[in-house]
């Protein structure tokens, strides 16, 4: 047996007995779609509380990736592990009742329901949990729920909208509205698909701020992203995503100077 | 917000509740008070409200609701012929059945979401519609329509041609012809049957209120909004519709249970899908998602059944008699074609004006007035009632 295969066992084992920080363990995911190969061999592991980024570049397999961790696609092969349990087969609502939450591309809101309503529907799904039947308890009388669906309006700068309808919203307004419908959850992973994209410098700064203060509070997070002055402000460990496959994993410092990196993703570019 | 809400709700129920509650008086400058149309306006006033719960919140348009429209006929009126032709238990067995018979429907129905769940309800309420007309004859009595007959003689009579009315026997209750449906002694004809109706009707908006309020409301709200999404944020949505589902169909098993209840006659045609597609013509005429739209659709569609369909020439003559004598003709003439017979056209044409016009139905067309006395523009209101396409 090879060193790597070694280490891969003890992982496994270290799983089993739930002794191992990582929280998310992707274990040789692949992935295809009439015969191209979106995700080969990937293997990932996230440790808790760490911020991982996922770069590479477009085409490279990493929506589909995480499209595979949130169950709304199904592996060819290799499963995806959150936390001990494996979500590979586990319906999108299941996993997210697991502490799994998702920022999606495009932002994706409730658009005719108010910003506020937005906000507590996932808090609501957070205490209730899949399906409570409560006919007669008054939405407007949830006072915990809204305050704190307040406060976190409030942390992404969207006090001021509360009651006005999703619809009417900016395209960036709608992308911070999502990540307050995932951060009211305190998910024990968020999953970030390019939470800045269509953002100006200045909203994309105050989200990153946003994002390093949450990291003081222990949520692990895997973030993609293309903007690589988000990837290094915020990223502790970084994998790259090429051709479906990953060809490097390192810290920022690391993966600054990798030549493969350079090569496959970077090009001629300096980081 | 919490007090704003509350205030708001308080002010629609009650006001609501005296709307209904006057109607013999309000209704008599257009010569509707009288209790036969009342009483029907009541009745698919709660068939258009639990419509809207499933339509209306979660953007699922069953083209099937009539069956439960006739399940609820045929439950009440094997209750009356059985036990008694007191309406209470019938009223409870049938808004049960119904509740029994629309999770069934719905578990399989709800499978599919869009124009695959209305094909499938519509198919649904088309096979209760044959079967009714052929295996389960001995049950419905066919096309002759099940009634309630005097107590048989013998037992050897079938039940479709003698009623037994266990509980009405056991009592002592003395029939006297043809028996009459009552509560508690009061018969449920008339101006009685239609305050009967109407408190029902008023507790109905009361119960659909509170869930539109509810959490349970919200998620419904959620799933028409954007269901996808929804899954993605820990909630099981299957569950949800076919709760709503059955709440919906407990209401129209509610409303055919009622329609029996004041003519205790009931026939296999309720559950064609002419009478699913008119709870659709209700709900969006009076506005998809709201609270009052559903009733007044349906006060207007049934107003223009029993008013505009008997008008003819002669009353349009009269009615043109302040024009010159050639105008007064050519008017009563092109008149004609939209009443009496044709007042199918003149409904189809207030369909088109208002889904073109007013896709939020009346009540959008209400709030836009109501916003313009009070100088605001309705951007809000207007996108909330917008409706959107089943999921």
């Amino acid at each position: 047996m090879s060193a790597a295969e070694e280490m891969k066992n003890e992982q496994s084992r270290q799983f089993e007995r739930g002794t191992a920080n990582t929280v998310l363990h992707i274990d040789d995911v692949h992935k295809s779609f009439a015969g191209l190969h979106a995700l080969s061999d990937v293997d990932l592991d996230v440790r808790e509380g760490e911020t991982h980024a996922i770069i590479g570049p477009n085409g490279a397999g990493k929506s589909t990736l995480l499209n595979v961790c949130v169950g709304r696609l199904k592996p060819d092969r290799g499963a995806v592990v959150f936390d001990g349990e494996v979500l590979t087969g586990k319906s999108p609502h299941e996993i997210n009742q697991l502490g799994v939450a998702r920022v999606f591309q495009t932002p994706e809101v409730f658009p005719e329901l108010t910003v506020l309503e937005n906000v507590m529907v996932p808090a609501l799904s957070k205490r209730d949990g899949h399906f409570r039947l409560n006919p007669f308890k008054n939405f407007f009388r949830e006072k915990a729920i809204r305050e704190e669906a307040e406060s976190v309006l409030e942390n992404v700068g969207l006090q001021a909208q509360l009651s006005g309808l999703a619809s009417t919203m900016s395209r960036g307004d709608k992308r911070r509205l999502e990540l307050a419908m995932g951060l009211i959850q305190h998910p024990r992973l968020l999953l970030l698909d390019e939470p800045t994209a269509g953002m100006a410098r200045h909203d994309t700064n105050a989200t990153i701020d946003l994002l390093k203060k949450i990291k003081e509070g222990g949520m692990t997070k895997v973030i993609i992203e293309h903007d690589m002055h988000v990837v290094f402000s915020l990223a502790d460990r970084i994998s790259v995503l090429a051709g479906g496959r990953i060809i490097a994993q390192g810290t920022p410092e690391e993966i600054k100077v990798d030549p493969r990196v350079k090569e496959a993703y970077l090009g001629e570019e300096q980081v | 917000m919490e007090k704003n809400v509350a205030l708001k709700d308080t002010t629609l129920f009650f006001g609501f509740a005296a709307v209904i509650l006057l109607l013999p008086i309000l209704l008599e400058p257009i010569g509707a008070n009288y209790p036969d149309l009342l009483q029907k306006i009541a009745i698919f006033g709660i068939f258009a409200i639990g419509f809207n719960i499933l339509f209306g919140l979660t953007g699922y348009l069953s083209f099937g609701h009539a069956a439960f429209i006739g399940i609820g006929s045929y439950m009440t009126l094997w209750s009356f012929k059985l036990l008694t032709m007191n309406v209470v238990p019938a009223i409870m067995f049938s808004v049960i059945l119904a509740g029994v018979f629309a999770y069934i429907i719905g578990f399989v129905s709800l499978r599919r979401s869009g124009i695959y769940f209305s094909i499938l309800t519509l198919a649904f309420a088309q096979m209760c519609y044959s079967l009714a007309y052929s295996v389960l004859t001995p049950i419905t009595n066919g096309e002759t329509g099940l009634q309630t007959r005097a107590i048989r003689k013998s037992s050897e009579t079938s039940l479709l041609d003698g009623d037994i009315r266990i509980i009405d026997q056991a009592f002592g209750v003395q029939e006297l012809g043809v028996p009459t449906t009552n509560f508690f002694g009061m018969a449920m004809s008339g101006y009685t049957g239609f305050y009967f109706c109407a408190v029902l009707l008023i507790v109905c908006f009361f119960i659909a209120q509170r869930i539109t309020r509810s959490n349970f409301g919200i998620m419904l709200k959620a799933i028409k909004s954007n269901q996808n999404r929804l899954n993605y944020t820990g909630i099981h949505t299957r569950p949800y519709l076919i709760t709503a589902f059955v709440i919906s169909g407990m209401y129209a098993g509610l409303a055919g249970s009622l329609m029996a209840a004041t003519d205790p006659i009931a026939g296999a045609e309720r559950m064609q899908w002419t009478a699913s597609g008119e709870v659709v013509l209700m709900t969006i005429l009076g506005g998809v998602g709201t609270l009052v739209g559903p009733v007044l659709g349906a006060g207007i569609i049934k107003y223009a059944e029993q008013k505009v369909s008997s008008w003819n020439e002669g009353i349009l003559e009269s009615f043109f008699s302040f024009l010159p004598e050639t105008l007064q003709h050519f008017m009563a003439n092109l008149g004609v074609l939209f009443v009496g017979e044709g007042w199918h056209t003149t409904l189809g044409l207030l369909f088109m004006i208002i889904v073109i016009f007013l896709p939020g139905g009346i009540m959008e067309g209400i709030r836009r007035i109501g916003a313009k006395f009070s100088r605001k523009k309705p951007e809000a209101d207007t996108n909330a009632a917008a409706p959107q396409p089943a999921e």
